[in-house]
């Protein structure tokens, strides 16, 4: 299976969503790049507001993510809970 | 010819500032981390306080309560400096515009006239309960140890002189700026049997000398039982009346509550989950100081048109369901 990705722009917002991610999604990759963080992982990747919220200390809308979103690979899955990357089989 | 781009990755030397790195890991840290932590000297303190010759500065021994880490008690808002400025610059917007509108439109003019009364009689003398307040939250900020817990002892009581002012605004919009309300509502204050106990209970409290127990006075029981009772059930009771636009003035009040209870909880739930020895003197604490704080909002509560005691089984179950999460 090939992996999902996403990468967002390395800020001070973006830091506490890839944390959030790295929590949730037990072995993804962060990677670390020039002004950017990309986040892969194998099968499934997932976003969720509480966990965000929780690094964060504010309430956080999903649709917020797009501020800081460089780029996605995989098949959006999203609610206002839940921001989800996954290949379609 | 052909250009070819190529991006050349550089690490940088260090993530952060050694200090943070030793307790979080080398990687980037947030603001608040950076801001917050082992700021404060703990060793090798140049001058002793005079005015309290067996202290050092900085001394954990101003409360009973025993943390093996102060920096324990994050604060989940995450405020620093920066942050709490932009969340309450934000909040303020809007209470400005709330009451700009009521004055533009001059709302205070069609308040229903049992309304206006309860407002000047039961609310506004709560701008003194704001200062005690304030001066409960700064005595916390002094004698706490870490910065993660002084700032937000001092941003509580920056926002209580906020609030005050807000209340005294109340006063002024009805009053066609002549600042007679206040004058009548220091009296009520100084003089009132309705406001005595709460004066009481609020002077009392400033002669505490641990610092967490007025935390627990002030903070977890005194603003809980005013802030549900006053600011939202009254709310709710003259809103019935045609008051409703009294409540656009009292939304600051009730939004920096919720936000409040936050930092409120979390600091509890840590002290108490570090040791069984925390939680008794939390737990005797809590005893001592609850009944007190709730008999003496109740007096100011009979005195309105409010449904006390509905009110007050709503604060007790809310209160109870606060300190149970809280690990009590």
């Amino acid at each position: 299976m090939s992996k999902v990705y996403i990468a967002l722009q390395d800020n001070d917002e973006s830091r506490y969503i890839a944390e959030a991610i790295e929590e949730d999604n037990d072995g993804c990759s962060v990677i670390h790049q020039p002004a950017m963080i990309r986040i892969e992982r194998e099968g499934k990747l997932v976003i969720n507001r509480e966990s965000v919220e929780e690094k964060m200390g504010r309430d956080w809308d999903v649709q917020e993510l797009h501020i800081n979103l460089v780029t996605i690979g995989g098949n959006v899955d999203e609610s206002d809970d839940y921001f989800a990357l996954e290949w379609n089989q | 010819m052909t250009i070819e781009i190529k991006t050349d990755a550089m690490e940088p030397i260090r993530h952060t500032y050694d200090h943070i790195a030793r307790r979080f890991g080398d990687k980037p840290a947030s603001r608040y981390q950076e801001a917050s932590y082992d700021v404060e000297a703990t060793i090798n303190h140049h001058y002793k306080p005079l005015w309290a010759p067996d202290k050092l500065i900085n001394d954990p021994s101003w409360t009973a309560v025993k943390m093996n880490d102060w920096h324990d008690l994050k604060d989940p808002r995450q405020f620093y400096y920066g942050t709490y400025v932009q969340a309450r610059a934000k909040l303020q917007d809007v209470t400005e515009s709330n009451y700009a509108f009521f004055d533009k439109r001059n709302l205070g003019a069609r308040l229903p006239e049992s309304v206006r009364d309860e407002t000047l009689k039961c609310l506004l003398p709560l701008r003194f309960a704001e200062g005690a307040a304030n001066m409960n939250n700064m005595y916390c900020a002094s004698r706490a140890v870490s910065l993660i817990v002084r700032q937000a002892f001092v941003y509580a009581a920056m926002d209580r002189l906020g609030t005050a002012q807000y209340v005294s605004r109340i006063g002024l919009l009805l009053d066609g700026n002549s600042a007679e309300t206040l004058v009548a509502a220091k009296q009520d204050w100084m003089e009132a049997p309705q406001w005595q106990p709460m004066r009481h209970h609020l002077e009392d409290v400033m002669a505490l000398t641990d610092w967490f127990e007025t935390f627990i006075a002030q903070g977890v029981l005194m603003d809980h039982y005013t802030y549900s009772v006053m600011f939202q059930a009254w709310d709710e009771s003259i809103s019935a009346q045609g008051g409703g636009d009294i409540a656009m003035l009292l939304e600051f009040m009730q939004e920096w509550f919720k936000d409040a209870s936050r930092w409120d909880a979390s600091a509890l739930k840590v002290v108490i989950a570090e040791s069984d020895q925390n939680k008794t003197l939390v737990n005797g604490w809590l005893d001592t100081w609850r009944d007190r704080a709730r008999a003496a909002v109740k007096v100011v509560a009979e005195t309105t048109s409010m449904d006390v005691e509905a009110a007050f089984v709503a604060a007790d179950a809310d209160l109870d369901k606060r300190l149970k999460k809280a690990g009590i």
